[in-house]
């Protein structure tokens, strides 16, 4: 008979130690292909754009022809699509995402609509680019044809449109920074006399400020990368044109317009302008993750 | 010392408020800003939703779910295919997508918690900040030049995608929730790791990581530019017999290319198609609030 | 409830608490304080923890007002006006009694920055570098740092931070000081620089200083008020004020049972 100890002490079936190891390297692998999929991403446009990558060099970037009758190709009007439009969507959703982020931080509000508000905003984050697009087809150009100069698709819309989208980006982040400042801080500014507003722009915000710049990167890459509704809006001209009333294109629009129809050296050309637009949004990114993570360190 | 602050005679008048004091004028003006700033922010999010609720519902009609894209200028027709489609594509993102995505975050929670899960962590994060144009050219790379033809099967890996950084986030998060008690006490009675993984930890969490793939799915199923040159769109049924080896027809794309064509009739199916989009968008954003209000632990 | 009536009145009384009850939400954390704080004088408030000993602190500069459920009935005076009229601004109420609080909490500026801020946004219009060193030398605090000035508040060491946070406070050359166990989070010897400095501030200042620390207390105070809590009838706990004297009173001859018992350490 075997006592209560030595049936412990027992071997556990084989199967389950297999069990145990397969599992563990199921998790492991499944791990690791995160990873792998963001290398395979950047190795495979990579490869794809080489034969462009030949031809054209880095002029590329600097020349603004797209002729795919000449197979004479450059990106310059695109990307200065892209970084124009998301400039001008930062320049109104940073001041607009700060003001509602301090709204929902503050105890302006009750809580119960403080959260029903919280939701609401968090929503524009998830209606798909697509509907925007559509919105903005029928809605918001023909308003803006009667307050501007606008005659049809350009910048203007589409740098609007982006600049609701990532609104949402901005605020929840800034809010969180907002919200995990040391109380403490702030009832010392209050202690001393600063008023809300002293202590929101001379205390809370300073404190706040690496959790916000992480958020309007990641509202920047978000910005530089989105395509369904800018493509619908934007115009999708490449002609460079500084005026936003005029159509213009970005990275974005030009591989969503293009890529379908394209044949031969035009897909490795457009391969190669996905490789510029995903080597800025990785970058952007990586960078937005940097600072946000040393945020939530401290 | 030298008092520039107060005089030795205290006024208790001078505790009194001042509406002229700049300073307080200078709160005023900047809660005023603040405050049209979070309207400023609603008011799109009420537009777009009560243009969708009109045109949408206008719209809608019971045929448009079952019936295929109608030609230009002629009545009827629906997005049967399209709706057939995403389901189809979520479906098989998902299947791909949840395994993996759970299985991560199992190890990131449970296995690992050193400078492997930071950096696993990081890549996740930074994963979901690839546009979805880019996973659309990556799966077009990866799919659609190696077998030759564009096909529900590429969309759906660009979606699996799009939906892996979600699943994972929202996974490991649930099962950070699982107290440690939980585990301790179930390889107390002598479990196995796996076995108290999936059989103790796994059902604890099952709520919020549900709540996560809902999310997923609905992000997925709004994504237009993972499918633009994936699937692709056509006007027909999936093709069962072709193994969907074949342009497929979603409501994302159909929005797409039916709001910048001029005809009437195919709008108003853009138009639905958007409103049925938003509707899931909406329903699991209000199914996810309720779930995570009310977490088991 | 005051004993010893006449000593208190003797000196002048800059803050007075009539009849006041305060609340967070539904729950009655102290229930009907009288309580009049002598001028130039240090008070100490000690008693058992959650007795609302730092709830009545908050209340004299109207810091409570940062918690939304919080309420006050009854009044408190500030040289005999209504803290809590209507038509008073919690800021300028600030700006005369200022606060030092348990943690230290120097803001994540320079240590120069951290004296100057009341200043600044109170409209200072003298020598920044004059007030600097003032108040770090009021707060005994200007040998050690007067060569890092630039660095960053939270860079020096919890009691360094802990006398600037002081310097702070004494920049803006307020009426009165509260101080929420100050000493609390630092070790013997920062303890015993900042009851010297506690001394010294008197001078000029009216104190009240909430601690745990019965021997700090006795060091310290002049005066001392001595918290405690009861159970309701409804099982909820309520502060109330069990004795208020000077603080050899308290310490060698109290009036309530209680107060002989916290005392002597016999509480419980
Ligand atoms: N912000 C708040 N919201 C609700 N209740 C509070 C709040 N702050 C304090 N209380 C309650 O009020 C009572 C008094 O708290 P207070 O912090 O004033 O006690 P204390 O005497 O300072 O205790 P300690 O010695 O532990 O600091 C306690 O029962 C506490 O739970
Ligand atoms: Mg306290």
């Amino acid at each position: 008979m075997t006592s209560i100890s030595e049936r412990r002490l027992e071997q556990r079936p084989p199967l389950e130690k297999i069990m145990d190891t397969v599992f563990l390297w199921a998790a492991r692998i499944s791990a690791l292909a995160i990873a792998g999929v963001l290398i395979w991403i950047i190795t495979l446009v990579f490869i794809q754009a080489l034969p462009a990558i030949g031809q054209f060099g880095l002029g590329f970037l600097f020349k603004s022809t797209w002729n795919p009758v000449r197979d004479e190709y450059g990106i310059l009007t695109p990307i200065y699509g892209t970084i124009v439009s998301s400039l001008i969507a930062l320049l109104i959703s940073v001041p607009i995402g700060l003001g509602v982020s301090i709204v929902l931080s503050e105890d302006y509000l009750p809580t119960q609509i403080q959260r029903i508000l919280v939701f609401l905003v968090e929503l524009l984050a998830a209606i798909p680019s697509v509907v925007y697009g559509l919105w903005g087809v029928f809605v918001l150009i023909p308003f803006l044809r009667e307050i501007t100069p606008l005659k049809g698709p350009s910048m203007l819309p589409a740098a609007l449109i982006l600049s609701v989208m990532i609104l949402p980006t901005i605020s929840a982040i800034a809010r969180d920074a907002l919200i995990n400042v040391d109380i403490g801080v702030r009832q010392a500014a209050v202690g001393l006399g600063a008023t809300r507003w002293e202590t929101i722009l001379l205390v809370i915000l300073p404190a706040a400020s690496s959790g916000i710049i992480g958020g309007i990167m990641l509202a920047l890459g978000r910005a530089l990368g989105e395509t369904m509704a800018v493509t619908m809006l934007i115009g999708n001209s490449n002609q460079l044109n500084v005026s936003l009333f005029q159509p213009s294109n970005t990275i974005s629009s030009l591989l969503a317009n293009q890529f379908a129809e394209a044949s031969g050296l035009q897909v490795s050309a457009l391969m190669y302008a996905a490789l510029v637009l995903a080597i800025i949004t990785l970058v952007v990114n990586m960078l937005a993750q940097i600072v946000v993570t040393q945020l939530q360190k401290i | 010392m030298t008092s520039e602050f107060i005089s030795e005679q205290f006024d208790p008048g001078s505790l009194k408020k001042n509406t002229k004091d700049p300073r307080t004028l200078f709160g005023l003006i900047m809660s005023g800003i603040a405050g049209t700033f979070m309207v400023m922010a609603i008011i799109p999010l009420i537009i777009i939703l009560l243009y969708l609720l009109i045109q949408g519902i206008s719209s809608i009609s019971p045929s448009v779910f079952i019936e295929l894209p109608p030609p230009p200028m002629v009545e009827g027709g629906g997005f049967g295919n399209a709706l057939l489609g995403t389901v189809i594509m979520v479906s098989i993102g998902a299947l791909i997508s949840v395994p993996i995505g759970i299985l991560a975050a199992i190890f990131l929670s449970e296995y690992s918690g050193g400078q492997i899960a930071n950096w696993i962590r990081f890549a996740t994060n930074v994963l979901s900040g690839v546009p979805s144009i880019i996973i659309g050219v990556f799966a077009f790379g990866a799919i659609v030049l190696t077998f030759k033809t564009y096909s529900a099967w590429a969309g759906g890996f660009a979606l699996s995608i799009l939906m892996l950084p979600i699943i994972i986030r929202t996974t490991e998060e649930a099962l950070k929730l699982v107290p440690q008690e939980v585990r301790q006490a179930s390889v107390g009675i002598g479990a196995n790791d796996f076995q108290t993984v999936l059989f103790v930890v796994m059902p604890a969490a099952i709520p919020a990581i549900l709540t996560g793939v809902t999310l997923a799915i609905a992000r997925a199923a709004g994504d237009t530019a993972a499918l633009l040159f994936t699937a692709l769109f056509t006007q027909f049924w999936p093709n069962w017999e072709n193994k969907l080896a074949e342009p497929t027809a979603s409501l994302a794309v159909l929005v797409y290319n039916f709001a910048i064509v001029p005809f009437k009739n195919q709008q108003a199916l853009a138009w639905a198609a958007a409103f049925i989009l938003v509707l899931l968008v909406l329903l699991t954003s209000i199914i996810s609030r309720l779930a995570t209000s009310k977490r088991q632990f | 409830m005051l004993s010893s009536e006449d000593t208190i009145n003797q000196t002048q009384a800059v803050l007075n608490a009539e009849n006041v009850d305060i609340y967070y939400g539904d729950f009655l954390a102290l229930k009907g304080i009288y309580m009049e704080i002598p001028k130039n004088k240090v008070t100490a408030f000690i008693g058992p923890s959650g007795c609302g000993k730092s709830t009545l602190l908050r209340c004299y500069n109207r810091l409570n007002d940062l918690i939304p459920v919080f309420k006050l009935n009854g009044k408190i005076t500030y040289h005999g006006q209504n803290l809590y009229d209507q038509d008073v601004d919690p800021v300028q109420v600030r700006r005369r009694i200022g606060m030092v609080f348990q943690k230290p909490n120097p803001f994540p500026k320079s240590i120069y920055e951290n004296i100057t801020f009341g200043a600044k946004i109170n409209g200072f219009k003298g020598d920044f570098d004059q007030l600097v060193e003032e108040s770090l030398r009021g707060a005994a605090l200007w040998e050690e740092v007067k060569d890092k000035l630039k660095q960053n508040g939270m860079s020096i060491s919890g009691g360094q931070q802990q006398r600037l946070c002081i310097a702070r406070t004494i920049a803006l050359k307020p009426d009165v000081i509260l101080m929420d166990e100050p000493c609390a989070a630092l070790d013997p010897i920062s303890t015993l620089k900042v009851e010297e400095l506690i001394h010294q501030l008197k001078e000029e200042y009216t104190i009240i200083i909430v601690t745990h620390n019965m021997q700090q207390a006795a060091r310290v105070a002049d005066y001392t008020g001595f918290f405690n809590v009861r159970v309701t009838e409804e099982g909820k706990r309520q502060g109330y004020l069990a004795e208020h004297d000077l603080t050899e009173v308290i310490f060698q001859n109290p009036k309530e049972e209680a107060t002989k018992q916290y005392v002597s350490g016999r509480f419980g």
